[in-house]
């Protein structure tokens, strides 16, 4: 069995035996799929979400219905996008400062093996030690609360971007090292050419990583901070809601938070693709 | 220098005045293992020399230690007229060793812009390099959109784009298909004769070592020696005739011949002791 089909950029007619049509046609239903099929399961999960909240006669405020969500979000606006804003402020200050702080400390850790072996377990302590438990102390010593949002997102963002930079660094192509030294490339040469590249498709894992991260990060800070401070993010509108048994617009701030990480994640994703697009194998794949 | 006499008869790359010599160089790694014993050797300016031996004879450590890679832990090395400078080396490694993220372009801009010379002024020598590798057309292309050869190719113009005095290269070809190296063994050639550079070539490959070089040093292993310097007498240009001449063919057994003694020699200190051919 043949059968014309159409492929190509030039709408050429190439004539596809049974096996190779099949697999053309499984492709197309594939791609449409992988669009299709979450989105489907994902309005059938908010039509069960209300029918549950219809059939239990379940109250407002402990489970709004989804329209009520809705209507929470479009009613308390500029209250909620006011706090979306501090928190998407402290997210993004803290992953610029994580960025800065974690390339900079592994450049730093890359000009000697003696400087990474003294100080990579310090790094290590900081991120294994819970932020919930080091932030009584931060609130003792810093006074600025944005100050202490930002030290809380940062401490909590800057490892991954730490521990892979400096994977990358070090992890250059011996021969293409032997190639810089013959060449008689200074230590700053190799850097800006060599290892800094190098690293780049690790630098940009990591920064994924931290994005969500930093949004992790800037919430439990507030979260933490909350009960001792003035903060108006995302967090305090939630615990706020809490307090008062205001369901809907808790539903409504968590919805914020999951859609602003999200975007994050996308527009991390879209950097990193756009950056390593033309040489890297990750990129790659994900065109194929 | 006895060791001349060889290369003299190599047709039209007539052999200059020794260019460097190893004074019983030797390298022992820090696990104890004997890389290389004493290597004798010298090397004429216009040579193509061949460094063929079976894997672990230290051919490629010899190698390093030319291009001042790695430091012999007995003997040394005799630059006549003085030591090189950096740029007077060129090297090639077994792998081509690009920048992956760089343009074909940059890869061979690269020697010159870490000596500070911009991408302006670098243009010409780098088209010029590209051209003669037969790369042109491919400057803005990045290192995966290109095949094995032409990568390796790229890997050439980098290294003679400082113009260097001696072209060292690792087994270079050793991961190509065999059509493919056949026509990189034909550029390689016609690139030497215009250049006048002097070339060493490790390889393990009898076939490729006949064709290209001048001078074949044959090691042996377990402790690296050299087991003998056998001159290659046949005139160049060499092209796809000579490839299926008698004369090479002859060539190729002989050298075979001595490649197989060399290997049955294991163990021993040589019946003939080292470099008995260079003295």
């Amino acid at each position: 069995m043949t059968a014309p089909i159409m492929t190509g950029t030039e709408s050429r007619v190439v004539r596809l035996d049974a096996e190779e049509a099949r697999r053309l046609r499984q492709q197309r239903v594939e791609r449409i799929g992988r669009w299709l099929l979450p989105l489907l399961i994902m309005i059938a999960a908010i039509w069960l979400w209300d029918r549950i909240c219809v059939w239990n006669e379940i109250p407002k405020y402990i489970l709004p219905r989804p329209l009520e969500v809705l209507q929470t979000l479009h009613d308390d606006a500029g209250l909620l996008f006011t706090s979306l804003l501090f928190t998407l402020k402290i997210t993004f200050l803290s992953l610029l400062l994580a960025v800065v702080g974690g390339v900079g400390l592994s450049v730093l850790f890359a000009q000697s093996k003696w400087v990474e072996m003294s100080f990579f377990p310090f790094a290590i302590v900081l991120q294994v030690t819970p932020i919930v438990a080091i932030f009584p102390l931060i609130n003792i010593y810093v006074n600025n609360q944005t100050a202490k949002l930002l030290l809380c997102a940062w401490i909590v963002a800057f490892f991954p971007i730490l521990s892979n930079t400096t994977l990358g660094l070090n992890s250059v192509d011996r021969n293409l090292r032997d190639l810089f030294r013959l060449n008689g490339a200074s230590r700053w040469q190799e850097l800006w050419h060599l290892r800094l590249p190098a690293a780049m498709p690790y630098f940009l894992g990591g920064l994924k990583i931290a994005g969500g991260l930093s949004l992790i990060g800037a919430v439990v800070a507030e979260f933490v901070a909350g009960a001792s401070g003035q903060a108006s993010g995302l967090a305090s509108r939630i615990i706020e809601a809490g307090y008062r048994l205001n369901a809907p617009r808790l539903f409504a701030a968590l919805i914020l938070i999951s859609l602003t990480g999200i975007v994050i994640f996308l527009v991390l994703s879209l950097i990193s693709h756009l950056v390593l697009r033309r040489w890297h194998e990750s990129a790659l794949k994900q065109e194929g | 220098m006895t060791a001349a006499v060889p290369t003299t008869l190599a047709g039209s790359q007539g052999s200059g005045a020794p260019l460097l010599a190893l004074h019983g160089v030797g390298k022992t790694f820090s696990n104890g293992v004997a890389a290389l014993d004493t290597i004798d050797l010298t090397i004429n300016e216009g040579d193509f020399l061949s460094l063929l031996g079976p894997s672990g004879c230290g051919k490629s450590t010899a190698l390093r230690i030319i291009a001042g890679l790695s430091t012999p832990t007995s003997g040394g090395l005799d630059w006549r007229g003085g030591a090189l400078d950096r740029s007077g080396i060129g090297f090639v490694f077994q792998e081509p060793t690009l920048l992956p993220w760089a343009s074909v372009f940059d890869n061979v801009w690269l020697p010159l812009r870490l000596r500070g010379v911009s991408k302006a002024k670098a243009a010409p020598a780098v088209m010029e390099m590209l051209a003669r590798v037969h790369l042109d057309g491919f400057a803005q292309a990045v290192p995966r959109e290109l095949s094995g050869g032409m990568k390796m190719r790229v890997s050439i113009a980098r290294a003679m784009v400082t113009k260097p005095r001696v072209l060292l290269m690792d087994e270079p070809f050793a991961a190509l298909d065999e059509i493919t190296r056949f026509k990189l063994n034909n550029d390689l050639l016609e690139l030497w004769q215009d250049e006048r550079f002097t070339a060493i070539f490790v390889t393990h490959s009898v076939f490729e070592s006949v064709f290209l070089s001048s001078r074949i040093v044959i090691m042996a292993a377990r402790p690296g020696r050299v087991f003998k310097d056998m001159p290659v007498d046949a005139p160049y240009p060499r092209d796809e005739a000579f490839r299926t001449s008698p004369a090479y063919a002859a060539l190729c057994r002989e050298a075979s011949d001595v490649l197989s003694a060399a290997m049955n020699a294991n163990g021993g200190s040589g019946h003939d002791g080292p470099n008995h051919d260079g003295h």
